[in-house]
């Protein structure tokens, strides 16, 4: 058995420790709004938490995980920078047909954690792993820009 | 102007829905399709169950809950919030509190007015459902109203809606909509209800918060691929790699041993791993050692494609328009000759194809996102044997569709699978086999010829060759040779031209499945008509702006839309070297858009997209902020297929897999763009795909502006515009 802690909840799952964390995420415990998009860690449609940093959880073992705590989608609205994305994506309609934006989401909530006024350079080394077919990227840059501003307010 | 868009291309079009009892279609003068759209009634069923149904898209029930049924799908273009902006605009319902539901499957309450199904595509959703949704919702409107003047014993006049009541000013009174239902049930819906004066309206035009949206941002939303039926397995597919091979040989021993594999299916031209997962079934599909007979394709490769289309090209085609001497008009002035060449494409889609689907002796149910929900029913009834009204359809909000999910080939493989599967079976596509097994957009060779005197074009010929994808997805709709898609934005081009001719060459490309592409017809069209005047302007020593101007005399809102597009951009400003500005204009979808794109190439040939500026003019908007989203997204993947997109195809297989080869713009290499509205009282026009049939030309016209070097196909390839390779 493998012990997870998603979202601050402790998960036990029987899975093979070669197993992909998205599949776990998706297929065995059906938190399905992290995204499956290419397998190989090329669109970020993925993007989970481990520990507030962004990772791909297609080509993430499980079994690699240990105590560290991952955050999905699902729980992302329970930090400030997180919460900040999601209420920035909806006021400057961000989102199209919205699969790669759970992934996008996750990139950019990791980024103002570390990064709380990024500029368009940091935006770029922080977003240019996660693709959107939409095409919503100005968009993107214009709510990470305003996410940041009430993060700001937020955590004065 | 109702000569454009889809409405053009509708002598075969009418000709089809001719047939179906429920439309009445006819021709106009100009040519444009006119459907007369019978709103079907609903409301006998409903009756009992204390529900208002006065047709197939509104349902009111006595607790107030507006139930509003969306006869298109959502796929990211806005349409359930444009949609609803629509109907509770002409039922003056509160928009606020509005719930949407997907329609079942049923092309006769739900079909698309332009096809006669249940189509979302070829932009047309608004224009198509525009005056069908807007009287239903006026109808509506109108037996709430007598309902409310019965009960109040007041003549209708003096009744007014709004926020879903009926209000008597004279009295004070007023009554919500749920205290109307019962004594509205059994009263006629009027056939000619009087819809409002565009003056009037207090939702269209504004720009309104999607409601699809929310539950994107928080991990809620279902898409298909999120449907967790319960006891539901996982399988993946194998199809063989070249186009049209068999399954020969297949041996499990060791894929069926490893952990959470459940089941092999092997079928003619595929194999699937059912397994407790992805993981299982991915390694268990890794774990087949499969022997593919390959067949007769297993030589193809892409020079093969090409060497067949530029003969085909080669050959007089069926005229799609002939319009004065084209002959005697080339041979006066300076006659100039191209061609080009449009390569393979895949959509790639974010969400993966997938389908579930659980098959019982009685029953099939299928949960999906698909641009056909009709299509993907009845594939669905043919493959077990069963019944449509056995067979249900669960339609979910689509993660990108691009064309790809107006085929059913994913759920028929689904299907097939299912049936040999014990309770409810998810199949997902993995990337590769998205990539591997696509229904491409065609490649297209565009030949033309033109002969320019004293600034005027004499003579214009183009010739368009390609696969006719309506023959086969719209078969009534192929007539005479000519493939109404494949001619789309060229047989109707905008330029004031008075000897030209259009034809149309069918080339179907050896092995390779074609289908529609985001941008359909007019990307080719479009890229190839706005690349040759940029070639004429410059044989003419004119200013590309210029001379398109002074040639779009019979199109004035486009000329409009060009003057605003040049202002800006700041058109004729001057640029640092080996930067430039090229502009391509298009009538497409029954829209008007200039588009100016300024772009850099460095010594090595990388291109650097600084800045795109489009005006546009869609007559009526319903929503200009998912407008110009269509807008800003549409000109991404536009320049995405420019920059990058190309599917070629070796021993009979495609070369590409996955996003690493087969190439997305990504943030950091995206231009500034913006968009600018032009005010208009026409009739709505079609929006998703403009974009990006107009990033690719003007993208062409700036390199060349930049560099001196003319690229006729796509992608750009860096080494001509390095000098690299010759041009």
């Amino acid at each position: 058995m493998t012990n997870l802690k998603i979202n601050g909840v402790s998960r036990s799952v029987d899975v093979p420790a070669d197993m992909p964390l998205l599949w776990v995420l998706r297929d065995v415990l059906g938190l399905t709004g992290t995204k499956f998009g290419c397998g190989i860690a090329q669109c970020g449609a993925c993007t989970v938490h481990m520990d507030g940093d962004a990772v791909r959880s297609c080509v993430l073992p499980v079994g690699s995980i240990g105590e560290r705590q991952i955050t999905t989608i699902e729980g992302v609205g329970t930090t400030p920078a997180g919460a900040s994305v999601q209420k920035a994506w909806l006021d400057v309609e961000v989102v199209q047909c919205g699969y790669c934006q759970s992934g996008q989401i996750m990139s950019a909530s990791a980024l103002l954690r570390t990064t709380p006024h990024p500029n368009d350079a940091d935006i770029d080394a922080a977003m240019a792993g996660n693709i959107c077919r939409c095409g919503t990227y100005a968009r993107i840059r214009e709510a990470i820009k305003t996410a940041a501003q009430a993060f700001q307010g937020r955590s004065q | 102007m109702t000569n454009v868009g889809v409405e053009r291309l509708n002598p075969g079009l009418a000709r089809m829905v001719t047939r179906r009892a429920f439309l009445e279609a006819s021709l106009s003068v100009g040519g444009a399709l006119l459907v007369g759209f019978h709103v079907p009634s609903a409301d006998a069923a409903a009756k009992e169950t204390g529900v208002f149904a006065p047709n197939a898209f509104i349902r009111i029930d006595r607790q107030g809950k507006i139930t509003l049924i969306m006869p298109q799908v959502e796929m990211g273009q806005g349409v359930y919030t444009a949609v609803a902006m629509i109907l509770a605009e002409e039922l003056d319902a509160a928009f606020e509190q509005v719930v949407l539901e997907a329609a079942p499957p049923n092309d006769k309450l739900y079909g698309n007015p332009t096809f006669g199904l249940q189509v979302t595509g070829n932009s047309n959703s608004i224009r198509a459902f525009w005056m069908p949704l807007r009287k239903a919702a006026a109808g509506a409107r109108a037996m709430l109203v007598e309902a409310a003047s019965q009960i109040w014993k007041v003549n209708s006049a003096g009744i007014r809606t709004d926020s879903s009541m009926a209000i008597h000013d004279a009295s004070g009174r007023r009554l919500a909509y749920a205290g109307l239902i019962d004594r509205a049930h059994g009263l006629a819906a009027p056939q000619n209800p009087i819809l409002k004066d565009p003056k009037d309206f207090k939702l269209i035009g504004k720009p309104l918060k999607r409601l699809d949206t929310p539950d994107k941002v928080n991990g809620k939303v279902v898409y298909g691929i999120d449907v967790m039926p319960p006891g539901v397995k996982f399988a993946t597919i194998a199809a063989c790699p070249v186009f049209g091979g068999k399954v020969g040989h297949v041996d499990d021993s060791k894929a069926k041993n490893l952990p959470g594999v459940r089941q092999v299916v092997v079928l003619d031209d595929f194999v699937s791993v059912v397994g407790d997962h992805m993981w299982a079934a991915k390694q268990g599909l890794a774990g087949l050692d499969i022997t593919w007979s390959e067949g007769s394709n297993a030589a193809i490769s892409s020079a093969d494609v090409w060497k067949q289309i530029r003969a085909a090209s080669q050959q007089e085609g069926a005229v799609a328009k002939n319009v004065g001497d084209a002959a005697k008009g080339l041979s006066e002035g300076v006659l100039h000759e191209a061609v080009y060449e449009l390569p393979f494409l895949a959509h790639a889609p974010m969400e993966p194809l997938n389908c579930t689907v659980h098959v019982t002796p009685t029953s099939c149910e299928v949960w999906v996102g698909i641009q056909v929900l009709s299509r993907a029913q009845a594939v669905a009834a043919k493959i077990t044997g069963l019944p449509l009204d056995k067979v249900t359809v669960h339609n979910h909000l689509i993660g990108g569709g691009f064309g790809r999910r107006l085929e059913v080939d994913f759920v028929e493989k689904a299907v097939l699978i299912a049936k040999q599967v014990d309770g409810p079976v998810k199949v997902v596509w993995t990337r590769e086999e998205d990539i591997q097994h696509d229904i491409y957009r065609p490649v297209y060779l565009d030949r033309l010829s033109a002969s320019v005197s004293n600034g005027r074009i004499a003579g214009w010929k183009h010739r368009i060759t390609g696969s006719a994808i309506i023959a086969r997805w719209l078969p009534p709709a192929f007539q005479k040779g000519i493939d109404i898609d494949a001619i789309d934005s060229g047989a109707d081009m905008p330029y004031d031209i008075a000897n030209l001719r259009v034809e149309y060459v069918r080339d179907e490309p050896p092995a390779v499945p074609t289908g529609f592409w985001r941008g359909v017809g007019p990307n080719n069209n479009v890229f190839a008509i706005e690349s040759f005047m940029d070639e004429l302007a410059k044989k003419s020593n004119k200013d590309p702006v210029a001379f398109r101007r002074d040639l779009l005399g019979t199109a004035p809102r486009l000329k409009a839309a060009l003057e605003l597009a040049a202002e800006k951009a700041g058109w004729g400003s001057p640029l640092p070297a080996r930067m430039g500005r090229g502009v391509a204009v298009q009538t497409a979808f029954g829209s008007f858009i200039a588009t100016v794109a300024q772009a850099e190439v460095d010594e090595h040939g990388d291109v650097r997209v600084h800045r795109i500026v489009s005006a546009v003019d869609t007559g009526i908007v319903v929503n200009p902020d998912t407008v110009i989203a269509q807008l800003q997204g549409g000109l991404v993947y536009g320049l995405t297929a420019a920059l990058y997109g190309n599917i070629s195809i070796a021993k009979g297989r495609v070369q590409q897999s996955n996003f690493h080869d087969y190439r997305m713009l990504r943030i950091n290499e995206m231009p500034q763009i913006e968009v600018h509205l032009i005010k208009s009282g026409e009739a709505p026009g079609g929006i998703g795909e403009t974009g990006t049939t107009a990033a690719p030309p003007a993208l062409g016209n700036a390199l060349f502006a930049a560099t001196g070097i003319r690229l006729r196909r796509l992608p750009i390839d860096r080494d001509v515009l390095s000098g690299r390779k010759p041009a």
